[in-house]
């Protein structure tokens, strides 16, 4: 990839626990808030873009093209085509290389990128016997076939479903995959809930210091991110029972992430056209890579970033020391943690193809500003949330200084990235 | 709206009171309009500077009706838009009779929203010019008080080195809409060799003009008047607001910077945002503002400290840091400082002590500042707003505030536009003849200096 594409800034809007402050805002309305924050920050109301590319993993039927529509409610010009990406929680950082990549290829010469979710507005869809029974219903002929059809549905078939959060292929949810994971990989529960407050602390600290001021707009009166609790220690999340893993599980609601609602996005140019339009650049946009497990035989799965990230160093001859700040996404306290015991494993890594182990992370470099067990994890904004949060730490760390950012997804995929400051 | 509000408003509150004789209000011409009747232009001597500024201004005029000593004053036969006269000859209390003479017709004859528009030298000569000079002032505001159906009185004083180019923003502002609750006041215009000759529509065009407070209220309205002037808007709003800062931002074709103006950075913040952008400053205008308001007696450190930051040290830093000519994105030469006062601060006003030292204070500022900047030719002026229908007065108890929005000569609360359109006659590149002035937006508010 050419290094054209750069990273300008980013809006967000605060995010917020599903079925909170933003319960009745549809991913539509959040997306939109998102862009036009955005739009405000740099000024781009009224202008074209080249594209903006966003998407939701809990999508209604009725946002089938959610982000060109979110565009047209928005101030840019209504002349800016979009398009909507999905891939589960890497929606947010997928939809970033989408744009950068059309940047470098020289087809547009800006474009944002966003993920919006809403869990409180999570599409509810009818149970499979009383679709079959409706369906049977409407292409009956006479009266007493449609009573006969329509007789079949019994009330247990009225209950409305929510969205599966389960793996289709293992019926196990993520939480209970990632309890796999954390047993597989001698994950304490004390280093989970030390990684867990070290986020509460890391991002209630980044917003008394007023980190956020240019990366987040508030939204429905709403003004920070309102999971974040800046008193938890590891003492009261000690305290929490076990979610996930069974009786002798680790995992807590406390060291997982909450469902939540928000959105998030990112304006990447060339640096022609930031320059034409007077804006700041904060980061180049290196590389980026995507990588799947099989797990449904057996593979972690959501340590697939680990294979995307070796292979992504290697291409680019670096080192995980050539790194200043590291980004890796919070699905959940462990997945972190295995993810760097993986990063450290000569074994697993040579089995994914790589030359040898990725390498031990300095941990000061670890989501200083927190992640998304204090942010929250709205699935499709993630990404967007942490590509410019990294490139303005990036920036005001100095030019050239690298960050690497890895996001887990269902489906057994990781998508990572590396960003270079300007 | 309180239940008391409500029956005000209704049919039947409205019979009664408009049977106690509290008439409508009259709907007063606002925006880039000028009077619609002629515009009357009575010279009291040899002087052209007012007749060859109207003509800059593309403005017919007609001679003056002046008043006969008969029994029947004559009159003008029609509505006439606009009384101008050019007092700048006028030293003598014996003149002061061809000014009742050209007044009495006229006043009689005025449209709604029409302009009586006095402009005089500042005082100069022997003790009967200057107290000639003086008494102008206060026959400028007694005929604010006595004009009718929105009609206005303001009084201009020019140096004697002002020419018709130095003049010719002033006289368009004032006898335009834009001046509309701008009533029996005073102010001065001096000589600044201006080479503007004619009023522009978009006056501000691609200039870059910051905002503080552009989040709602005043501010709100402050960004989009510029806006519509050609202004590239920087509006500043505490993060907390930034999401009706950001829909003003958009909808001015503005940005938006999220930041709390007392932090000890802000105006570094606010460089830094333009710079970055390529661009420096051509003016600023400090319209962040705050009340705490309670009686002397219960005003604590707290309540006395913040307003005092808010609304006076933290615009202080600011300009310190924005007016440092080696800070890359600061304000340019030529540039323009305007301050928000308020005539509680000019007039005082109970229970709010700390308001009116910050406000009083704002005005202090400006007058202090406007000789330290002339070298840069950059202005420093304040408008100082009366009673304003915005959130922060619809916070005020009904009656209070129905009294405060009625005890003025035009019988109404200012709109924020109005404060707008006076900011943005004061930041208009043909106004440098205007420095280290405080403008009342009041409507001849009955309180107040
Ligand atoms: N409304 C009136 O009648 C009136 C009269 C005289 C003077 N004023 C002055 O006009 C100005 C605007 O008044 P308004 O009625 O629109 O008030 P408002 O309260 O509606 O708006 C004031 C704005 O300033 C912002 N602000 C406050 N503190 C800030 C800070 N520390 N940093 C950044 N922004 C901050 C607020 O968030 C708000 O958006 C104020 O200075 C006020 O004192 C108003």
């Amino acid at each position: 990839m050419n290094s054209n594409a750069v990273i300008v800034g980013g809006n967000r809007t605060p995010f917020a626990k599903a079925g909170g402050p933003y319960a009745q805002a549809s991913s539509h309305d959040l997306l939109t808030s998102a862009i036009d924050g955005l739009a405000a920050r740099y000024g781009l109301s009224g202008k074209q873009l080249g594209e903006v590319a966003a998407g939701a993993v809990l999508k209604h039927p009725r946002d089938f093209n959610l982000t060109r529509e979110a565009v047209l409610s928005s101030s840019l010009a209504p002349t800016t085509p979009a398009c909507d990406l999905q891939q589960a929680c890497g929606t947010g950082l997928e939809a970033t290389i989408y744009i950068a990549n059309k940047i470098s290829l020289g087809q547009i010469d800006s474009g944002i990128a966003g993920g919006a979710d809403s869990a409180s507005d999570a599409p509810i869809t009818v149970s499979e016997p009383l679709r079959k029974a409706l369906l049977a219903a409407n292409a009956a002929r006479s009266t007493g076939d449609r009573l006969k059809a329509l007789a079949r549905i019994r009330p247990s078939h009225l209950k409305p479903l929510a969205p599966g959060v389960n793996e289709p292929r293992t019926g196990l949810s993520m939480g209970e995959h990632q309890a796999l994971t954390t047993k597989r990989w001698e994950v304490t529960r004390e280093a989970q809930d030390e990684l867990a407050a070290a986020s509460h602390h890391t991002l209630a600290a980044a917003w008394d210091n007023g980190f956020f001021d240019d990366l987040v707009t508030p939204f429905l009166g709403v003004a920070k991110d309102s999971i974040l609790r800046p008193d938890t220690s590891v003492e009261k999340l000690s305290k929490l029972k076990p979610a996930f893993g069974g009786p002798e599980g680790t995992m807590t609601a406390g060291n997982s992430t909450a469902l939540s609602d928000g959105a998030a996005t990112v304006l990447l140019s060339n640096e022609q056209w930031a320059k034409d339009n007077h804006l700041p650049v904060l980061a180049k946009f290196v590389d980026a890579n995507v990588a799947a497990v099989d797990h449904p035989a057996g593979d972690d799965l959501l340590l697939a970033p680990v294979g995307a990230v070796g292979h992504m160093l290697e291409r680019n001859g670096l080192t995980i020391e050539d790194f200043d700040l590291v980004e890796i996404h919070e699905a959940f306290a462990s997945t972190v943690l295995a993810t760097l015991k993986a990063w450290e494993s000569e074994e697993y890594c040579t089995s994914l193809g790589l030359k040898g182990a990725i390498g031990t992370l300095d941990r000061s470099k670890l989501n200083t500003m927190g992640s998304s067990l204090a942010v929250g994890h709205p699935f499709a904004a993630t990404g967007a949330r942490i590509v410019p949060s990294l490139a303005k730490m990036l920036h005001d760390l100095g030019p050239g200084k690298r960050g690497l950012i890895s996001v887990c997804a269902a489906g057994g995929q990781g998508v990572v990235a590396i960003l270079e400051a300007v | 709206m309180g239940a008391l509000e409500k029956l005000f408003y209704s049919p039947v509150g409205h019979a009664v009171s408009t049977r106690a004789g509290l008439t409508d209000p009259p709907t007063l011409r606002r925006g880039r309009t000028w009077p619609d009747g002629t515009m009357v232009l009575a010279p009291l001597g040899a002087s052209t500077l007012v007749a060859d500024t109207l003509d800059l201004l593309g403005l017919e005029t007609s001679d003056p009706i002046v008043d006969a000593p008969a029994d029947s004053p004559p009159g003008y036969g029609s509505r006439i838009g606009a009384l101008v006269i050019d007092a700048t000859d006028l030293t003598t209390i014996v003149g002061l009779e061809d000014l009742r003479a050209v007044l009495r017709p006229a006043v009689r004859a005025l449209e709604g929203s029409g302009r009586v528009v006095i402009v005089a030298r500042e005082p100069s000569g022997n003790w009967e010019s200057k107290s000639v000079t003086r008494a102008l002032d206060g026959i400028n505001r007694t005929i604010g008080k006595e004009l009718r159906r929105g009609a206005t009185s303001n009084l201009v004083y020019v140096s004697a080195d002002a020419t018709p180019n130095d003049l010719l923003s002033t006289l368009g502002f004032v006898l335009q809409g834009r001046s509309a609750f701008v009533d029996g006041q005073t102010w001065h215009v001096g000589g600044a060799s201006s080479i503007v000759d004619a009023l522009s529509d978009q006056p501000l065009k691609d200039r870059v003009i910051v905002v503080t407070g552009a989040a709602r209220g005043i501010g709100a309205s402050i960004a989009r008047i510029l806006a519509r002037d050609g202004a590239t808007i920087v509006g500043v709003d505490i993060p907390a607001a930034g999401e009706s800062l950001a829909g003003v931002a958009n909808e001015v074709g503005g940005t938006a910077l999220q930041l709390d103006i007392t932090a000890d950075d802000a105006g570094a913040a606010i460089a830094e945002h333009v710079a970055r952008r390529g661009e420096r400053i051509y003016g600023v205008v400090h319209c962040a503002g705050i009340t705490r308001d309670k009686m002397l007696v219960n005003t604590d450190a707290e309540r006395w400290g913040s307003v005092l930051d808010v609304n006076l040290a933290a615009q202080i830093r600011m300009n310190e840091v924005l007016l440092d000519p080696a800070i890359p994105g600061s304000v340019e030469d030529g540039g323009r400082i305007v301050g928000i006062a308020s005539t509680s601060g000019l007039a005082g006003n109970k229970g709010q002590t700390n308001y009116a030292a910050s406000k009083a204070g704002v005005a202090g500022l400006v007058e202090a500042m406007a000789p330290d900047l002339a070298d840069r030719r950059i202005t420093a002026n304040a408008v100082a707003p009366g009673f304003i229908e915005t959130a922060m007065t619809a916070r005020i108890p009904f009656i209070q505030r129905e009294i405060f929005r009625r005890s003025n000569s035009l019988s109404q609360g200012g709109q924020p536009e109005d404060v707008a359109e006076a900011i943005g006659y004061l930041l208009d590149p043909a106004s440098a003849g205007v420095n280290g002035q405080v403008i009342r937006v009041c409507g001849q508010n009955l309180v107040g200096a």
